[in-house]
């Protein structure tokens, strides 16, 4: 990067918030994406919002790209600087601004680790909902750009349900706010609900407002095995059905629960076809109610075994092969890709089903795990990225797991957002008129393209796979 | 060839892949890390940044330079990331490989070589040595000198941290009273002494033996003991490490003993692992399992015993003084043992136990960290010192002498010498039953 440049970098944030060594910009070349990798020019620490401001200025003026960037979480390629340019961090812009209990919401700055967030709300008897499996380490700065998931989507739903207002800076360095405290506000356009999942593409956010909820007071804990996948299934549709919303209701697979079994010996039994987990919060009376019923209408349906925790370690231990799921698959090969094809959830069993036949045709292994109340799967494949022949088989058979969600009315990403990973398939998704749209109003916002390059567009979308109707 | 070059050969040679592609790079580990934490987030100083920075220097993505070389040198080895890390990354091997790596290509700065040679090659490499040089420093307490220094101040010359350091050297030890044993057991346990325990900190290896006499077990000294080669292994100098290895497996290796026990945590973390250091070697290879399946920490050991059972039948005090423990990084992350020291303490009759935040953290002590990097050891140890004073305790527990240490230059540093008093875990049991026995006999002196 030109000294000069750089120079001017250094009078906005100071010497000491400049990073550009070698380990360093290794050090920011990538996020939680397989195979993905790309050197940035400079790693900048800005500490308010006005220095985020200067800095898209300069950014601007000499059309330098900008990636935001939280922990490096990102399953989707959606944090790599694949065209160089400044990484803009926000280890300093990492605090409460505003706790407001009278209108029940939180003002932070996009640095802050959720789950600082939620212990902090938690102690006031507040709860903020979502829950990203790395909510440990995520930024809500993170969670924002990418409308994150989580284990409680099912009754309380994802990130962009919680976020009541924002301060972005935009590419040409001003300033707007978007929304407020307020419960109602038609005032225009959405924008914030446009920021929400822009992944970095249209501005930079600096100030978030969540909305919070009381928390609930009881939660309880219940576990089935079932002999089929149907059984399985049949089970989540019937307990929607009777009216219930558990707060997570979690599907693993017999390849899943293999793993787990394989690297924990927990017990599990290896004729199992499927585990369901379920878990309702609230009072008391209706917890007890709905656990109960849940574990119930499991056994009409065929539950080979069911289990209620008496307590919190109980709960704990049944929900064990959840917890490792994903560690127990990735010592089994050297790569791990996680997806996250989703699908309604009437379509579960049929779209596992079409996951294993995807697999066994390009002789991969594939598990899968996942939310099973929203549909949302995680077929997991383990693999080798030093095997490039090994590889190519992986990219056609996710391209047919996309194309198969999506003839079951589902999507190509339920929560890991588009990034560059997916950016090739996102025309499948909205269709041609959808990606003008979205062209349109990232040209709005951003005519010279600083923001984030090369994620959520790509130059060419691939060519969607004609499946012969072989089911 | 240049230096890049050479280095890459030798992370080819060093560092093995399928270890560095464990990583997921999913970022679990970035909270966990001390070095991560104290430099605002630096990626570079995290595990995953320099998991990344291995494999760009094995795949020759990148140049070798300073950056990256400091990167390496900050890690404190402390593996708080491997409790983390769900794909069960082992980074303990990765960064004692990348040190072996790097220790072949590189020549160090003269101060990290002087402090190496003195520690390896002389300190660490024979007990004798040790014992020598632990004699100039009893002269040096008992002498005077230590407090004309002190205040003469020369050692301030001397970066901060070294002169804090000297503050906390311990006490010349005092005779160890013996305990009556309360049982009588067949167990026989062998006793791996350590060369610092055994020196600086022989009160407390007396102590540790009163204590597993207490329980009726047998403890025997076998002979022809090392170093257990565990500093040399974190710095990249393995192979003398594995020297010192395959000398203990030959002096431990019999059948009467029921357990072998150690009471510094870094030590038994290595111990522990020579099973798989010397995996590959025939003739090592059975002795290194027996030696490993047998070795134990001293509070899983004294829990073990039945020490637990006996400390309840202890009449409790009154008036408890608040102790608090300071994990042994290697104690915790590597042999997963934390909850038997904590048990102890807190069965004891005159203490209430109180934990303090991030006692899982590492201390910045990491065996010989402090001396040279004491930048990040001294703003490490400050962060611990402010968890301290939060709890506030009469006693700050530890299970290693590097940690004792640490922890004692922590007091010294911010003056709470009068408050606040760092000690092994051995020597607060010890004390506590010491006490407990004395105030009983006084009651049966008046009584009858």
């Amino acid at each position: 990067m030109d000294k000069q440049i750089v120079q001017l970098f250094i009078n906005i944030v100071g010497e000491k918030n400049v990073k550009q060594s070698t380990a360093q910009l290794l050090a920011y070349s990538y996020d939680a994406t397989a195979n993905f990798q790309a050197l940035p020019d400079i790693v900048l620490s800005p500490r308010n919002t006005k220095e985020v401001s200067e800095i898209i200025k300069i950014c601007n003026e000499y059309k330098i790209p900008v990636v935001p960037r939280g922990s490096g979480s990102n399953l989707a390629a959606g944090t790599v600087p694949n065209q160089g340019g400044v990484v803009l961090l926000f280890n300093h812009m990492n605090k409460i601004i505003d706790f407001d209990k009278e209108n029940l919401t939180i003002t932070v700055q996009p640095g802050m680790i959720t789950a600082d967030i939620c212990s902090f709300v938690e102690k006031e008897n507040l709860f903020y909902p979502p829950d990203p499996s790395s909510m440990k380490i995520s930024t809500i700065g993170g969670n924002v750009s990418e409308n994150s998931g989580g284990l409680r989507g099912l009754k309380y739903g994802v990130t962009k349900d919680y976020v009541k207002g924002l301060t972005a800076v935009l590419p040409n360095g001003e300033i707007v706010q978007t929304g407020g405290k307020l419960a109602k506000d038609v005032a225009g356009y959405d924008l914030t609900s446009l920021l929400v999942g822009s992944e970095g593409t249209l501005a930079v956010i600096t100030e978030i407002t969540l909305k919070l909820i009381p928390l609930p007071k009881y939660k309880m804990t219940s576990i089935a095995y079932f002999e089929s996948l149907e059984a399985a299934a049949k089970t989540v549709s019937s307990i929607i059905a009777h009216k219930i919303i558990p707060v997570t209701l979690e599907f693993l697979d017999r390849k899943t629960i293999d793993a787990v079994e394989q690297f924990m010996k927990i017990g599990l039994s290896t004729d199992v076809e499927a585990m369901l987990i379920f878990e309702q919060d609230g009072d008391l009376s209706q917890v007890e109610q709905d656990i109960h019923v849940m574990t119930e209408i499991a056994v009409e349906n065929g539950a080979t075994f069911t289990k209620i925790a008496n307590d919190e370690e109980e709960a704990e231990q049944l929900k064990t092969a959840r917890r490792v799921a994903l560690s127990a698959l990735s010592r089994l090969r050297p790569t791990t890709i996680l997806e996250d094809a989703t699908v309604p959830r009437s379509e579960l069993a049929e779209m596992v089903k079409r996951i294993d036949r995807i697999a066994e045709k390009y002789n991969l292994t594939i598990a899968t795990f996942g939310h099973a109340g929203d549909g949302n799967l995680h077929p997991t494949c383990l693999t080798d990225v030093r095997d490039t022949e090994e590889l190519k088989r992986v990219e056609e058979a996710f391209e047919e797991i996309f194309e198969e969600a999506l003839s079951l009315g589902g999507t190509i990403t339920g929560e890991h957002g588009i990034g560059e990973m997916k950016a090739p398939y996102l025309e499948w998704k909205v269709g041609e008129p959808g990606i003008q749209l979205m062209k349109g109003i990232k040209a709005a916002f951003d005519p010279n393209n600083i923001m984030n390059p090369g994620k959520m567009f790509a130059k060419n979308t691939k060519k969607r796979v004609v499946l012969q109707n072989v089911y | 060839m240049s230096i890049n070059l050479a280095m890459q050969k030798s992370f080819e040679k060093h560092v093995e892949e399928e270890l560095l592609l464990d990583c997921m790079r999913c970022g679990f580990c970035l909270s966990s890390c001390p070095t991560y934490i104290h430099t605002e987030q630096d990626e570079s100083q995290s595990p995953r940044g320099r998991i990344a920075l291995m494999k760009a220097i094995r795949d020759g993505k990148i140049q070798w330079d300073s950056s990256v070389e400091d990167s390496f040198n900050l890690c404190l080895g402390c593996r708080a990331c491997e409790p983390a890390c769900p794909a069960g990354v082992q980074y303990g091997a990765l960064i004692e490989q990348t040190r072996d790596a790097v220790q072949e290509v590189k020549p160090q700065k003269k101060f990290e070589k002087t402090v190496r040679n003195v520690t390896f090659n002389h300190l660490f490499a024979d007990k004798k040595d040790l014992n020598k040089a632990v004699k100039l420093v009893r002269f040096y307490q008992k002498s005077g000198l230590q407090k004309v220094t002190r205040k003469i101040g020369f050692l301030n010359l001397f970066p901060t941290f070294m002169s804090d350091m000297e503050k906390a050297l311990p006490a010349v030890p005092r005779k160890v009273e013996k305990l009556e044993p309360i049982k009588s057991s067949k167990v026989k346990v062998a006793f791996f002494t350590g060369c610092l325990m055994e020196s600086l900190f022989k009160e407390i290896n007396d102590k540790t033996i009163e204590l597993i006499k207490l329980l009726g077990a047998d403890v025997i000294i076998p002979t022809g003991q090392q170093c257990c080669g565990a500093l040399h292994a974190h710095s990249g100098e393995l192979q003398k490490g594995l020297r010192n290895a395959k000398t203990n497996v030959e002096a431990f290796d019999s059948d009467e003993y029921d357990y072998i026990v150690n009471n510094a945590g870094g030590c038994g973390a290595f111990l522990s692992e020579y099973e798989k250091h010397l995996k590959s070697d025939s003739k090592y290879k059975e002795k290194a399992q027996r030696f490993s399946n047998k070795m134990v920490d001293i509070s899983s050991l004294l829990v073990k015993l039945g020490l637990i059972d006996y400390l309840n039948t202890l009449p409790t005090s009154d008036s408890k003084v608040v102790a608090t423990y300071q994990d042994s990084c290697h104690l915790r992350n590597v042999n997963k043992v934390y909850e038997q020291p904590r048990r102890l303490i807190q069965s004891l009759p005159g203490i209430q136990y109180k934990e303090m935040m991030k006692a899982d953290s590492c201390c910045g002590s990491a065996g010989i960290y402090n001396l040279l990097q004491p930048e990040m050891a001294g703003k490490i140890l400050e962060t611990k010192m402010d968890y301290v004073r939060e709890v506030n305790p009469t006693y700050i527990v530890t299970s290693n002498p590097g940690c004792l240490m640490q922890m004692k230059a922590g007091i010294h540093k911010d003056k709470l010498t009068s408050t606040i008093q760092a000690v092994h875990i051995v020597e607060i049991i010890y004390e506590q039953i010491k006490q407990v026995s004395k105030n009983l006999t006084t009651y049966e002196a008046i009584t009858h």
